[in-house]
């Protein structure tokens, strides 16, 4: 979440949309209600079905799954036509008036300028600022562009904002990470822990996605990582330019907001209704509604957008999210109270297992992990720190200028004394990844026999996946499956999957140890929420038993594996070189690895600004006093501040909130540096004054010639509204990025609509283009993908329950008896069609397997016409396997929810389409 | 509320003369506030009102719905009911209700109860069963007009919803309200919550369009210690057939005012005319067979 769960109390609107927080967030749902209650904020809700959240809603649209694009691209049409902006704030935080190059070519026929046929990968030069500086035409009113803007942004920027006086405002206005809405969560949904979870949390740092590469390189922003069948290596990454050319009347026709305006004029009401489903009234009631924060240019309410992964998990996910950050940018609702982009993360830590490099290419702290090409450390460096890319006049933090402090950092928490200038830190041992390592790539690859062992660790490797079959195929490969768990799952009994045979039995060799794990009630450490917020828990019982906690088992493998490496091995230094220093090696108190992540001074540390020492061993205030030189150890920049030399900050539990903006400073502790609300620089004008009086944030003390506030305020402390300086502060820009530039995104620099890969109808924007031309996919015997054509007629959505936790909670009676068996949501006329009743069994069948349970009627799913075509949806919550209570008594038909999902992924967090494949439907 | 509060009985089912200590404390009427227009159907109270009473879990199977349950059990005192409701305009609407014992100021289970002391009203408006005294002859069942009291055939009690006085006693809110987590459910003073309640249905009916949004408090049963506000008040039959004026059946309206003396004064007269019958007409002795004196012919006895 840019903001936090409290801060949804202080909007005036909300678009809830690809999330269902009534349904899997009911406690933080609370301040969407009091939203509701006590300010009569509206809420809009945009979902496949009239879910618990629409019971709540003041509109409720129903939309076909896997559409989102199209209809949050027609929101942005409806916005700038209707001149509903933040005319300020689009010039002056966003890079609308950033000139891009020639040669870039929006894609009316699906396609952006570089696409290459044969590899499906995009060269991305084109995607890029042009070099030159001001380039706004004499004479011109900067604000002329915006439909109706009469007074014209210049009249608001200090010093005047006539072309040509533009350089003495420095106008400094760049970069947005949330704008770069990495898709964050993943297998959330279906994944019980981090592993699964690629990219970063959105919302909050896509700075990594976006900022950090050399001018944002991301994913497949060239490299090994990525570049899909690369065999010729990978393009040289472009650059950024260092002073971007630019027009403040965002007339030029290669301006950023001329291009986006062309972009979104194909997302017509009626190209709106016809890829979403969404009549063309209701979407324009739910545009008309939404945008009216910003009726008549007025800045005072703020508007949220809150997602989860029914924005992601698609093939084209992080783009949905994007288009969502685009739109709030176009609004100024970003850095706000009450507004924001907010995933909500869908298991207690997921955020705090992203952060803490839970993703096969991040390190903590969205570090990135190193590749083949970074020879040396000082080669990782130069491709991962960027450096500024503004209009000359302008300023930028870029604060990801700072990553050799927070790498050296890391290196000396991972190996101590054996990190030093002389062995380059001892970069040599960390590993550079050659490949993808994404959790649906590593069971590719097992699938196919080159992986031969695997640990899982809390998560359900057979149920999170897409593809069930897939996945246990995979396992039967494996000669060795470790299993951490609390019961036992279908994960170390793979081979109860429902059609295994006896042949097949006999065939399967894994050998499966069970390791008995510890619940969540039996571990202590930090928990990081949606809202960014470390939070300390307690030890309630001792694990029972045998049971251990993680870190136990984890440190008794670890030393094992040191001790055989003691006598030798392939390349042992990164085992052997590792520090471990903790009270108890065999089972190291979480207090202590949490204060290890904090980090500490190893030699004094002076801050010159605040004439500040840190002493040797001393816990660090926070990242600023970071160091390259060695002088300091830090296992997460990010969580820098959690664990001072006052002690445990994540424990606190002070209630107090002075400003009743629940920001409360005194409860536990926020990365980054204890602010609740991210880019809170741009809750203020350009002269660094609150929008809204009443909801005051930061703002720029005269006085003190500091920015102060009820917050932290999330920019450089001393920076002078006139030095304008950009409020987003993670991208070398400064300004948020409504063009994301170069390789940021696999698919181009703004989001375009492209149809599942399984899907009803043609693209109607493209209908030769109709899927994601760089999704990643998959060609074993077992993935299938399947086509109206050959049945599979009916969309299919899949989701998680209030009642239940995953494939946990079917152990527990108290949630069987909630909801006692698997079941398919199915509109009333299409059982109606089929002679389907309520709590008939019914098979639902993909190109890949079947599943069976219980048909549930409903009037919540409604008939949908998609492109003049009748068509219907479906819907199945995922909670069900073969192993659990009711399976256990044989209830249920035992077949996964995700036997039905395909292998087929999206090319930037490489997130599988769980929502919205094609099924057929039969009564079983 | 504070600690010292104890539970001040008002009434007894069935129990002859007056309630013992009544009127020795003065209590604050009790009231839950459940704001169906805020309930999302959780179930966060359902599972809270089992884990406090410690009731035992029951098999469930699968019926077309959300709903846990068709109806609340003995051993489910709690149940949010789910319905899919149309509007005029062809909206669709899904209400939450969360269901449980109303708490009625005049209480048709207590009315209908004949065992002394199975039932009870305390002062601040909660009705308690006391399953001690209960003889499991389920007149309260039939005495309720919201269908709620429900019979253990195992035990042979009756159990309900306690708007668990054993923690109101202490001075705690009862469990479903400490669990929700949408602040959907209130709980305080009757007149605090009447209220609340009063003054979230004018937002309802002046910011959110629901122009026949109102409280639930029927006056049929002199208004309940559980309230409502609806989206539609004029509908309750809509959320799970919430009756719209519940009425406690005729017989046991009749049965304490006047069935009851009636009957007791028909016993009452019954003793009276068997006195009376013993007055006048003396002992009644049986008859002996009759005798044969010595000469074989039957003997009468004499006359009185």
């Amino acid at each position: 979440m840019t903001n936090g769960w409290i801060d949804i109390k202080n909007t005036d609107m909300m678009l809830i949309m690809g999330g269902n927080p009534a349904e899997n967030h009911p406690c933080g749902f609370k301040w969407a209600v009091e939203a509701k209650r006590n300010r009569n904020a509206k809420l809009i809700c945009v979902d496949p079905r009239f879910t618990r959240t629409a019971s709540q809603a003041d509109l409720f649209l129903q939309i076909r799954a896997g559409s989102d694009i199209a209809f949050l691209g027609g929101l942005i049409n409806y916005a700038i036509n209707n001149n509903r902006l933040a005319r300020d704030y689009l010039a002056h935080y966003t890079n609308a008036a950033f000139v891009i190059k020639e040669g870039f070519k929006l894609p009316e026929d699906g396609l952006y300028s570089g696409f290459n046929e044969d590899t499906h990968i995009y060269d991305k030069s084109t995607w890029n600022y042009e070099e030159g500086g001001n380039v706004t035409p004499k004479g011109a009113l900067v604000a002329a562009a915006l439909t109706g803007g009469a007074q014209g942004i210049a009249g608001n920027i200090p010093g005047g904002a006539r072309p040509g006086s533009v350089g003495s405002v420095s106008a400094n206005v760049t970069g947005n990470q949330h704008a770069s809405g990495a898709a964050a969560n993943a297998f959330e949904q279906s994944a019980p822990k981090a592993h699964a979870a690629p990219a970063a949390s959105p919302g909050s740092v896509q700075a990594t996605q976006g900022g950090h590469g050399p001018q944002g390189g991301g994913h497949q922003a060239g490299g090994p990582v990525g570049a899909k069948g690369a065999g010729s290596g990978p393009a040289p990454v472009p650059m950024l330019p260092g002073n971007v050319a630019y027009d403040l009347s965002l007339q030029h026709p290669r301006c950023v907001f001329q291009l986006l305006k062309q972009q979104y004029s194909r997302y017509t009401p009626e190209m709106v209704e016809r890829i979403t489903g969404i009549p063309q009234d209701q979407f324009l009631k739910a545009a008309d509604l939404f945008t009216s924060v910003r009726k008549d240019g007025d800045m005072k309410k703020a508007a949220t957008i809150i997602y989860a992964v029914g924005w992601t998990q698609h093939t084209f996910g992080t783009q949905i999210i994007r288009t969502a950050a685009m739109l709030q940018l176009l609004l100024g609702n970003v850095g706000r109270a009450g507004g924001g982009v907010n995933a909500l993360r869908g298991h207690s830590n997921i955020q705090g297992a992203t952060d803490m490099g839970g993703v096969f290419d991040i390190f903590p702290g969205y570090l990135k992990v190193g590749n083949p090409t970074d020879t040396d450390f000082a080669a990782y460096i130069k491709r991962s720190t960027p450096t500024p890319s503004k209009p000359k006049e302008w300023d930028s933090f870029n604060y990801w200028s700072n990553t050799p402090k927070f790498a050296v950092s890391l290196l000396k928490a991972f190996y101590g004394d054996n990190a030093k200038k002389e062995n380059d830190w001892a970069f040599h041992n960390l590993p550079k990844i050659d490949r993808r390592y994404s959790w649906v790539e590593l069971f590719d690859r097992m699938y196919n026999g080159e992986v031969k062992g695997l640990f899982a660790f809390g998560m359900n490797a057979v149920m999170i996946g897409p593809d069930s079959k897939k996945n246990v195929d995979a396992l039967k490969k494996l000669d060795w499956l470790v299993v951490c768990e609390i019961y036992a799952d279908e994960t170390s009994e793979f081979w109860r999957y429902p059609g295994t045979t006896a042949d097949e039995l006999k065939g399967i060799n894994t050998t499966v140890y069970r390791l008995p794990g510890a619940g969540f009630a039996e571990k202590d450490g930090n928990m990081v929420n949606s809202a960014r917020w470390t939070q300390w828990k307690n030890i309630a019982l001792p694990p029972p038993g045998d049971a251990k906690v993680d870190q136990e088992i984890l440190a008794r493998i670890f030393l094992r594996i040191r001790d055989l490496y003691k006598s030798g091995g392939t390349f042992p230094d990164p085992v052997l070189a590792v520090t471990w220093a903790y009270s108890n090696p065999l089972n190291p108190p979480l207090a202590e690895v949490a204060k290890e992540i904090n980090g500490r001074a190893l030699q004094d540390v002076t801050d010159e600004k605040t004439n500040t020492t840190i002493k040797a061993g001393q816990q660090l205030p926070g990242f600023a006093f970071l160091r390259d030189d060695g002088s300091t150890l830090c296992g997460n920049w990010l969580y820098s501040g959690s664990w001072t030399e006052a002690g445990c900050q994540s424990a606190r539990r002070d209630t107090s909130d002075p400003s009743g903006l629940g920001i409360y400073q005194g409860w536990s502790w926020s990365w980054p540096a204890n602010r609740r609300v991210m880019y809170n620089r741009a809750s203020c004008d350009v002269n660094g004054q609150p929008w809204d009086a009443s909801r005051k944030q930061v703002w720029w003390s005269e006085a003190s010639k500091k920015w102060v506030g009820n917050d932290v305020p999330d920019f450089k402390p001393d920076s002078p509204p006139q030095d304008h300086m950009g409020p987003f502060i993670m991208l070398p820009e400064g300004v948020g990025r409504i063009f994301a530039p170069i390789g940021n995104f696999a698919e181009g620099p703004f989001p375009e609509h492209y149809e599942p890969y399984e899907s009803p109808i043609q693209n109607p924007l493209h209908p030769n283009r109709s899927t994601n031309p760089v999704l990643i996919q998959f060609k074993t015997a077992d993935d299938k993908y399947g086509s109206v054509k050959e049945g599979f007629n009916i969309i299919c959505t899949t989701y998680r329950l209030t009642e239940h936790y995953h494939y946990w909670t079917k152990n527990n009676p108290m949630n069987v008896q909630l909801v006692p068996e698997p079941f398919v949501e199915i509109p009333v006329e299409l059982a109606h069609e089929m002679g389907i009743s309520g709590g008939d069994n019914v098979r639902v069948s993909s190109a890949r397997n079947y599943y069976v349970a219980k048909a549930m009627v409903t009037n919540r799913i409604r008939p949908m016409t998609i492109d003049g075509k009748k068509t219907y949806q479906i819907g199945i919550p995922i909670h069900w396997g073969y192993r659990g209570i009711q399976e256990d008594r044989d209830k249920t038909a035992h077949t996964p929810a995700n036997n039905l999902s395909p292998t087929i992924m999206d090319p930037n967090a490489y997130t599988p389409e769980f929502k919205g494949f094609m099924v057929k439907l039969e009564k079983a | 509320m504070s600690e010292e509060k104890t539970l001040q009985t008002k009434a007894i089912s069935a129990h002859p003369g007056s309630v013992p200590g009544r009127h020795m404390q003065r209590e604050v009427e009790v009231c839950k506030m459940i704001d169906a227009t805020t309930c999302i159907g959780c179930k966060a109270c359902e599972v809270a009102c089992v884990e406090w009473n410690d009731l035992p879990f029951g098999e469930t199977t699968f019926d077309n719905t959300y709903q846990t349950m068709t109806q609340t059990r003995w051993n489910y005192w709690n149940l949010i009911k789910f319905n899919e409701h149309k509007r005029a305009d062809g909206t669709l609407m899904w209400l939450m209700r969360k269901d449980q014992c109303m708490h009625c100021a005049d209480p048709g289970c207590l009315r209908a109860c004949p065992a002394d002391g199975a039932i009870v009203q305390y002062e601040n408006g909660i009705v308690d069963f006391q399953q001690e005294n209960c003889i499991g002859c389920q007149l309260c069942l039939s005495g309720c007009p919201f269908d709620i009291p429900r019979f253990n055939p195992t035990t042979k009690k009756v159990y309900k919803c306690s708007l668990c006085s054993d923690r109101v006693g202490q001075g705690l809110e009862p469990a479903c309200i400490k669990s929700c987590p949408t602040g959907c459910l209130h709980f305080g003073t009757k007149a605090e919550m009447k209220d609340l309640a009063e003054a979230r249905a004018k937002q309802l009916r002046d910011v959110s369009g629901f122009e026949n949004a109102g409280v639930y408090d029927p006056d049929s049963v002199n208004g309940t210690h559980v309230i409502y506000v609806l989206h539609d008040a004029t509908n309750p039959e809509a959320y799970g057939g919430l009756p719209k004026t519940p009425r406690i059946p005729f017989v046991y309206t009749l049965w304490k005012p006047i069935l009851k003396p009636l009957s007791l004064f028909t016993v009452f007269a019954g003793v009276l005319g068997m006195f009376f019958h013993y007055v006048s007409y003396g002992p009644r002795r049986t008859v002996p067979p009759p005798r044969k004196d010595e000469h074989g012919n039957d003997t009468q006895r004499p006359a009185r």
